[in-house]
């Protein structure tokens, strides 16, 4: 039991990663109708950031919790920075070009950031310094630590505001005009350019506290991280049914407890066949399912494309 | 079966719902082969249902499609096209990167053969395929009055041509009967009469035609026979002169325009 | 054919520069050089194959390496001593081509319904679940021997010919790579052949619909779903065929050769090239495998002059270069290289294009 509590928390805490990540990536497909491909590398950059800020800071003998503030502050802001140079370089001059043209200029900005990277902090993995408590509590059998506790609450506070930005706010109207009907919203005097390029940012600064999340929770950095997180966030946006930003948290935390729970058992489903490296194939064969049986995702309209 | 052989098409107590709402209720009608029949009412009166419904996109919840004698419970357009329903699009849907000449070889698709290795050894019998293809659609090209080259990219013709194309591709289906969702939406005086003209000559040939439209006088003054959509259900249906003076019908259009 | 008259002294020219290719390569740059445009041969096969699905049918695949991995992996498990089988290869190598059509289809069948950007991402998947797999089953069971890979595979050879060996032909000594070249043309070629025979068909006009309206391709009678299967079953033909000879050719190959980078690779291939346009996606092939390599050769040297010494790493600097190459590209020519006819003039002139504009889209709506 206690087993099955363990797993489920830490697929809650992996799944509140996956959902910001995945937030990103639907705020652009809805406005946009583009995969963001660079988006991961964008987790990366900020978890980059945040390590090489946190450093710098450290060393500077500040407290710890004012350089995870600091650290933090400095992460989303060049990842924001980032993510309306990558629209407005490898994106907006395609708007008119066909679909797939947009998809490789997104796939090639991501291996140029995965390559900057490389060259700049090398290739190997850096170790992330302890800025939160890393105390473990121990509830009804499974453990869970600080920082952990602190990933999920702070995933449901960005999205709490996130929500209401969207819902509450008028550019998060205008955002919503634009994903809708984006002519019509032109015709009522939405600047379409500003929205796309405050959505690119709002997406890249949610990046940049994934990463610091992710990087806070496994003390790890690595030049390669964004890639494999940056598909299972997307993953898990089509999961949700993408343009939904509820989706993507939806699918966000289902992709975490899917992953965890099926790698803690799926030794016992298969007779100890398959180990728990299947994990990746766990949670794409769920994937699979799930836009088999309701193929806009769980959360998506079910828009009738036809006539 | 024998009874209806005057009878092309017969909906008898159609209803489909989207969620809640009741997109059609309890529709009946028969067209008959040779005849040009026409569907009008409000917006939202359920035509574009109904269409969907008679060419496939939809599945309707209620009642009984026949066509040619066939009942057809679940149909997915594709086999209805076989069957011999062919349409155009209100919003014109058209393969835009490939030529006019292409779009109607399209459409001869569905009554030609050749599979993968046919076109793989190029045998004699789809080299003939092929050529008769081809004829066949310049044929079509030439009768439904497109001047320009059939290698023009159907995005670069003119409106009205793209329409015409439309009709020619779904010619190119050897239809029974061709179903028009809104053929004259976006033309001009002008325009509006040569389709009128190209419709006619269609029936000549002894194709049945289905047509929904927006542009009442054009519709009263083409069609056989005319049903009259309200809210999902069937008001009226007559020839255009009765459907005309029809007190309900009458109400249903002031009432929307007094809305 | 296609050719008049007064190309055949051109196609003549072309053959002969293709067949004397590798000798001139091999005195001009080396014996390296010969065995990438080996791999450029491949590329080119397993780009050919995708482009058949996202060129021509519009279905964009993300996992279609993982078909190139059924073909290798057939071919090293029943011709190494992984398994101690030694099958000959004209049975492995349409076996390999079979196996990945028929996996092809089984992907295609319950995934083609749907959408766009779910069918990519769902065949991402599945070439990751493909390449999990083979990394995974060395136990309990070794199959694949994990992530080790397989080693010591049998090189192509039938009826006593060996393209793993230098022959001795004519009175010219052609090494095994050359022998290789040749070969692997021999299939480029037939790839070709069987494109440009299917672009021209009844089938291939029936793709191109789908790829344009899939509904009013529906709508005209196309069964878009058996018509869709279809093409995912060619082109996962052609990644087991050349997967096959992937093995052969290498003589030794691991889960690392099929992941998603590769797929990318192949992708930007086709959509580089020239999507829908088979002279462009071959150059595409063409391309995105020497330029890497030149990156590779160049990078290092070229800063060694420049500074004395080896600033950045030249695998990374030769990877920035190659994203960056993707770029500018795309930039540049966004409908590829050498877009097909078509295409071509669809950039040309846009403005008179009235469907686009009635079926306005934020791509129009703010030029």
């Amino acid at each position: 039991m206690d087993i099955l509590l363990q797993q489920i928390f830490n697929g809650l805490v992996q799944g509140s990663v996956y959902a910001l990540v995945a937030l990103g990536y639907t705020m652009v497909y809805g406005i946009l109708g583009l995969i963001n491909f660079a988006h991961g590398e964008v987790v990366m950059v900020g978890a980059m950031v945040a390590l090489a800020a946190s450093q710098v800071l450290l060393s500077a003998a500040l407290p710890p919790l004012l350089v995870l503030l600091l650290a933090l502050m400095a992460a989303m802001a060049v990842c924001m920075a980032l993510g309306f140079v990558i629209e407005r370089i490898a994106y907006r001059p395609l708007r008119n070009a066909p679909r797939l043209a947009p998809l490789i200029t997104a796939i090639g900005v991501s291996i140029v950031l995965q390559n900057l990277a490389m060259i700049v902090w090398g290739r190997e993995y850096h170790a992330f310094p302890q800025l939160l408590p890393h105390d473990s509590h121990t509830l009804g059998g499974a453990v869970i630590n600080d920082v952990q506790l602190i990933i999920v609450l702070a995933a449901l506070l960005m999205m709490a505001g996130l929500m209401l930005l969207v819902h509450r706010t008028r550019l998060g109207r205008a955002m919503r005009a634009v994903a809708e009907n984006p002519s019509a919203a032109m015709l009522m005097g939405v600047d379409i350019n500003s929205v796309i390029s405050v959505t690119f940012m709002i997406g890249s600064a949610l990046a940049a506290v994934a990463g610091l999340m992710v990087s806070a929770n496994y003390g790890i950095v690595h030049y390669y991280m964004g890639f494999l997180l940056g598909l299972k966030a997307f993953t898990a946006a089509v999961l949700g049914g993408i343009g939904n930003l509820r989706g993507a948290m939806l699918g966000g935390v289902l992709l975490g407890l899917i992953e965890s729970l099926g790698a803690g058992y799926i030794g016992d489903l298969t007779g100890g066949f398959l180990g728990s490296n299947y994990q990746d194939v766990f949670a794409f064969f769920v994937l699979i399912a799930v836009l088999i049986f309701r193929p806009s995702g769980l959360l998506g309209e079910r828009v009738a494309e036809r006539a | 079966m024998t009874a209806t052989s005057d009878t092309l098409l017969e909906l008898s107590g159609i209803g489909k719902r989207f969620g809640g709402l009741a997109a059609l209720s309890d529709v009946s009608l028969h067209i008959k082969r040779g005849e040009i029949y026409g569907l009008i009412g409000p917006n939202g009166a359920g035509k574009t249902t109904l269409f969907n419904i008679v060419t496939g996109l939809y599945q309707l919840d209620a009642g009984k499609f026949t066509f040619d004698g066939v009942v057809y419970a679940r149909c997915k357009p594709h086999l209805l096209a076989a069957a011999g329903i062919a349409r155009t699009f209100q919003n014109i849907r058209l393969f835009a990167n490939m030529t006019a000449l292409e779009n109607v070889m399209v459409g001869r698709h569905v009554r030609t053969r050749a599979n993968v290795f046919g076109a793989l050894l190029r045998n004699r019998a789809t080299q003939e395929e092929e050529r008769s293809i081809e004829r066949g659609a310049k044929e079509l090209l030439r009768y439904v009055g497109i001047e320009r080259p059939a290698q023009t990219l159907a995005k670069h013709l003119s409106y009205g041509e793209q329409r015409r194309l439309e009709i020619a591709r779904a010619l190119a289906t050897e239809p029974r009967l061709l179903a028009l969702d809104e053929p004259a939406a976006g033309m001009n005086a002008t325009e509006t009469e040569n389709l009128k003209a190209l419709l006619q000559t269609i029936r000549s040939s002894g194709i049945t035609l289905l047509l929904i439209e927006h542009d009442v006088k054009l519709i009263l003054g083409l069609c056989d026979r005319v049903a009259v959509l309200d809210y999902g259900k069937k008001i009226a249906e007559g020839i255009p002169q009765e459907v005309r003076s029809n007190p309900a019908v009458i109400a249903a259009y002031l009432g929307e325009e007094a809305a | 054919m296609r050719f008049g008259a007064k190309f055949r002294p051109v196609f003549a020219v072309l053959a002969a520069a293709l067949l004397l290719l590798p000798f001139a390569i091999d005195a001009l740059f080396g014996h390296g050089w010969v065995r990438i445009a080996d791999f450029a041969l491949l590329y080119i096969m397993l780009a050919l194959g995708l482009n058949i699905v996202v060129g021509y049918a519009g279905l964009l695949d993300l996992g279609y390496i993982a078909f190139f991995a059924v073909g290798a992996y057939n071919y090293a498990l029943l011709s190494s001593p992984q398994l101690g089988l030694h099958w000959p290869v004209w049975v492995v190598l349409p076996l390999g081509a079979l196996l990945a059509c028929v996996f092809g289809v089984l992907l295609g069948a319950p995934t083609l319904k749907l959408r766009g950007d779910y069918l990519a991402i769902v065949t991402l998947g599945f070439g990751e679940i493909i390449r999990i797999f083979m990394n995974n089953l060395n136990a309990p069971v070794n199959i694949t021997n994990g992530p080790q890979g397989i080693s010591m595979i049998d090189p192509v050879q039938t009826g006593g010919f060996s393209f793993g060996t230098a022959h001795r032909l004519f009175g010219i000594e052609i090494p095994s790579v050359h022998l290789y070249y040749y070969l692997f043309l021999a299939f480029t070629l037939l790839v070709v052949f069987v494109s440009r025979r299917l672009e021209n068909s009844r089938i291939g006009r029936a793709w191109m619909a789908i790829r344009e309206d899939e509904v009013a391709a529906e709508a005209m009678g196309i069964d878009t779903r058996n018509v869709k299967l279809l093409a995912f079953a060619i082109g996962a033909t052609f990644g087991g065929i050349s997967g096959g000879l992937f093995a052969g050719f290498q003589g030794f190959i691991s889960p690392e050769s099929f992941g998603l980078m590769e797929s990318i690779m192949i992708l930007c291939m086709v959509v580089l090239g020239g999507m829908g346009n088979i002279w462009g996606v071959v150059l595409g092939g063409v391309l995105l495998t020497l330029l890497p390599e030149a990156f590779r050769h160049g990078a290092g040297p070229v800063q060694q002059a420049l500074f004395g010494k080896s600033i950045i790493d030249p695998e990374s600097l030769r990877m920035l270069m190659f994203g960056l190459a993707l770029v500018l590209v795309m930039l540049w020519r966004p409908a590829g290289l050498w877009p097909s006819t078509q295409r071509r003039r669809e950039l040309t002139d846009e403005d008179d294009d009235v469907v686009k504009q009635e079926q306005d889209t934020v791509y129009d709506s703010n030029k």
